[in-house]
């Protein structure tokens, strides 16, 4: 552990992320949807601890719900990529052939779109929401999960334990669950992670262009957004959510490299001495 | 040390150059860039409501018989002067000789009967049909003299032939002014980039501003930043009223806080049950707290209203006592009417007026139990599902017309108020000529829209204007829907 301290604090970031929306599910100072006009814009202070937003809401409470919606569009969308993406890549690997050629080749295709240019086509086609945003980031991470798992899994068939799997009757569905998913499933993880941050990144910036969370729900693209103009008369109203983002990017960042660093065999080194 | 020396000359050198360049620039300057919010959905100020289409074209490129002027005061136009009979039946203009449209067709009397007919008739797509109700016929009597007659007095015909949705367009071009205008003003259209631009420029060689161009920026930070970089010399109704905080203290700016025609409201779904009792009208009447709206949305730019008439207006009567913000007195009308866990949409448009006071009118209405899901939605989408599809419960619309509280008196308009009583006040007013006998009517029918609680009102929008010092002649109010750079310059 002690020699990844990128990972420690990865993990911390990502901790503390969890665990903020998981209080907020529970407890947040304030309704996040409570204005309070007459006590807009305020500095931090004891009943306000990070102060007030431009409608007097509480910025910490709507930090909190903002990063429940951050994990939840996270975790949805990614799964959506991971499931959808995975299966496609085990069966391009598996069975190969014109199948595989078309995972491959369709995943180029929709890679040759910006991930968020497809998840701003797709909104625009579904309309703005959080549950379509996430629907978008979702597909957009399906490609991803495709070409790395297809990726991984096709080294692993090249083994001789794998093609040893099928000598002995083992069906190509049988060998992809006994032996390709469990080697490739730090592969997996370390992807995850990495799409995770991406797709609160994605989150965010479909908030910041309208198409993401609707008000008056919080989210922390949909805050800097509305930041934008008052930034001059009250910057916190940037920073903070501006901050909020980087750090959990940053977390989850910085956690996948950790994660890749412990997982991957060929990187695992005996201590000397 | 040498170094710091000449690097301090060359910023002083810099300094200097690029002051002189910027003020020779402006000494030249004889172009003019307009940021506003909305683009028109196209450019017939005779055939659509939308406010864009007479901002960019009234009094700039089309010409009335009259016109209105920033302070509201009729002022003659292609009419030079006009008689009205005793009986007040019969207007005649005297029009202005030697006058062309852009096109080089000549203005003459045969145009107002036509642009007139055009507007009156039963196939017509003029927004404002009311406005020529009272009229009977319009004849040429010679080719510089048209005669108005009308079926009843109609106090303020003069006063409407000055809207921009009732003026001259030639026969030979009304076809085609949705795309390209052609009318009688000092400016004449000369291209329009969709998306982006309408650009016009001046018809007399030595005008003072030979080309003006209404940049569409529909994103408030997006003109404070086009103002601040000089990418726009003007915004004349600045959508971040919190910039215009930072602008006062800027002295390169000038600010101009001025009234608008623009009664801001709640507008409710009057057909739509529950909210066709009043009683429920009345709860959501008392369950928005305007200063809140004001100061949260607008930061304290605007003034309370009561009803759906103007502040400024003579004719005004202060009714914001009428349902007071009262969250106690909202639930019990809810509970009265039977009215329990009720959930609506509000339809919100693209403007920062719109988007921000509707988030605190959720707010407020979630205080007093009414649930509240905000949509926001595009103008094209406004106008086709709120405007034209009655498919809403809430919106929320500055109403900038002037003087336009005989909307309420209209069959099948958005927001499906129907009231004898209300329709009989606006018959007489419309029969009434008399400035006394029409402001008390005014009062009462202010009184009967206020009491029924037909929408929200919330508030007058203010009009913020902010434009480069040097920059004169622009309106400070909007008493009609114009952004008038006829009488604009550069000193």
């Amino acid at each position: 552990m002690g020699r990844h301290p990128g990972f420690v604090l990865g993990l911390l970031l990502t901790g503390l992320l969890g665990l903020t929306a998981l209080i907020s599910l529970i407890w947040t100072p304030y309704a996040y949807d409570a204005i309070s006009v007459a006590e807009r814009m305020q500095g931090p202070s004891a009943a306000h601890w990070l102060g007030t937003d431009q409608f007097g809401r509480d910025i910490a409470t709507r930090l909190m719900v903002g990063a429940r919606n951050s994990i939840s569009v996270g975790v949805v969308a990614v799964s959506i990529g991971l499931v959808a993406g995975g299966l496609l890549g085990l069966l391009a690997a598996a069975r190969g052939g014109w199948v595989d050629e078309l995972v491959a080749r369709g995943s180029d295709v929709v890679f040759a779109f910006p991930a968020i240019v497809s998840a701003i086509l797709i909104t625009a086609l579904l309309g703005p929401g959080a549950v379509n945003a996430i629907i978008a980031i979702g597909i957009f991470n399906i490609p991803v999960f495709a070409r790395v798992t297809r990726g991984a899994a096709l080294q692993v068939w090249g083994m001789e334990y794998a093609r040893a799997g099928l000598a002995i009757g083992k069906s190509g569905l049988g060998v992809t669950r006994d032996h390709v998913l469990p080697n490739i499933l730090s592969v997996l993880i370390v992807q995850a992670t990495i799409q995770f941050a991406v797709a609160i990144l994605a989150e965010a910036a479909l908030a910041y262009l309208g198409l993401g969370t609707q008000p008056p729900a919080p989210s922390w693209g949909r805050m800097l957004f509305d930041a934008q103009t008052l930034m001059s008369i009250d910057p916190k109203l940037a920073i903070l959510p501006g901050l909020a983002i980087a750090l959990a990017v940053l977390g989850l960042n910085l956690l996948g490299d950790g994660l890749r660093d412990i997982l991957d065999p060929r990187l695992r080194t005996e201590p000397v001495g | 040390m040498n170094k710091l020396l000449l690097g301090t000359a060359v910023v002083v050198f810099l300094m200097i150059t690029g002051l002189t360049v910027g003020s020779a620039n402006a000494q030249s300057k004889n172009s003019l860039m307009i940021g506003v919010t909305l683009e028109p959905p196209h450019l017939d100020p005779t055939a659509g409501a939308a406010a864009a289409i007479d901002e960019t074209v009234y009094a700039n490129v089309f010409e009335g018989l009259t016109r209105i002027d920033q302070n509201g005061a009729i002022q003659p136009q292609l009419a030079e002067s006009w008689t009205v009979s005793d009986d007040g039946l019969v207007y005649t203009f005297n029009l202005k000789r030697d006058v062309t449209f852009h096109d080089g067709t000549s203005f003459e009397a045969s145009d107002v009967v036509f642009s007139f007919d055009r507007a009156r008739a039963g196939d017509s797509v003029n927004a404002q049909k009311a406005l020529f109700a009272a009229i009977e016929t319009v004849e040429a009597t010679d080719p510089m003299t048209v005669k108005v007659t009308l079926s009843r007095p109609e106090g303020s015909l003069l006063f409407n032939l000055g809207w921009g949705d009732a003026v001259i367009v030639a026969p030979e071009s009304a076809a085609t002014n949705k795309t390209s205008p052609v009318g009688t003003g000092p400016f004449k259209f000369s291209r329009w980039v969709k998306g982006d631009r309408v650009e016009l420029v001046a018809v007399a060689p030595d005008a003072p501003i030979q080309k003006a161009t209404f940049r569409f920026m529909s994103d408030p930070s997006a003109q404070v930043a086009a103002l601040k970089a000089g990418d726009i010399d003007a915004a004349t109704n600045l959508n971040a009223p919190e910039a215009v905080l930072a602008f006062q203290a800027d002295r390169n700016f000038e600010v101009a806080i001025g009234t608008t025609e623009g009664e801001t409201i709640l507008s409710i779904n009057n057909t739509r049950a529950p909210l066709d009792d009043v009683r429920v009208r009345r709860a959501i009447a008392h369950g928005i707290d305007r200063k809140a709206i004001i100061d949260g949305a607008m930061f304290g730019f605007g003034t309370p209203i009561g009803s759906h008439f103007a502040p400024h207006h003579p004719a005004y009567v202060d009714l914001t006592g009428t349902y007071p913000h009262d969250p106690a007195k909202a639930r019990a009308l809810l509970a009265e009417a039977g009215v329990t866990d009720l959930a609506v949409t509000l339809k919100l448009p693209p403007p920062a007026y719109a988007r921000r006071s509707g988030e605190i009118v959720a707010a407020q209405l979630k205080e007093v139990g009414i649930t509240v899901e905000i949509v926001p939605v595009e103008w094209a989408q406004w106008l086709e599902q709120v405007f034209r599809g009655d498919d809403f419960d809430l919106t929320i619309v500055s109403h900038t017309e002037p003087l336009d509280i005989g909307i309420y008196a209209r069959d099948k308009y958005y927001f499906n108020y129907d009231s004898p009583a209300f329709k009989a006040v606006i018959k007489r007013l419309n029969a009434t000529s008399d400035p006394a006998a029409r402001n008390a009517l005014l009062a009462v029918a202010q009184d009967i829209v206020a009491v029924d609680a037909v929408n929200g009102f919330m508030f007058q929008l203010a009009r913020l204007g902010v434009w480069r010092k040097g920059l004169k002649g622009m309106w400070r109010n909007a008493p009609v829907q114009a952004i008038d750079i006829t009488g604009v310059r550069w000193e």
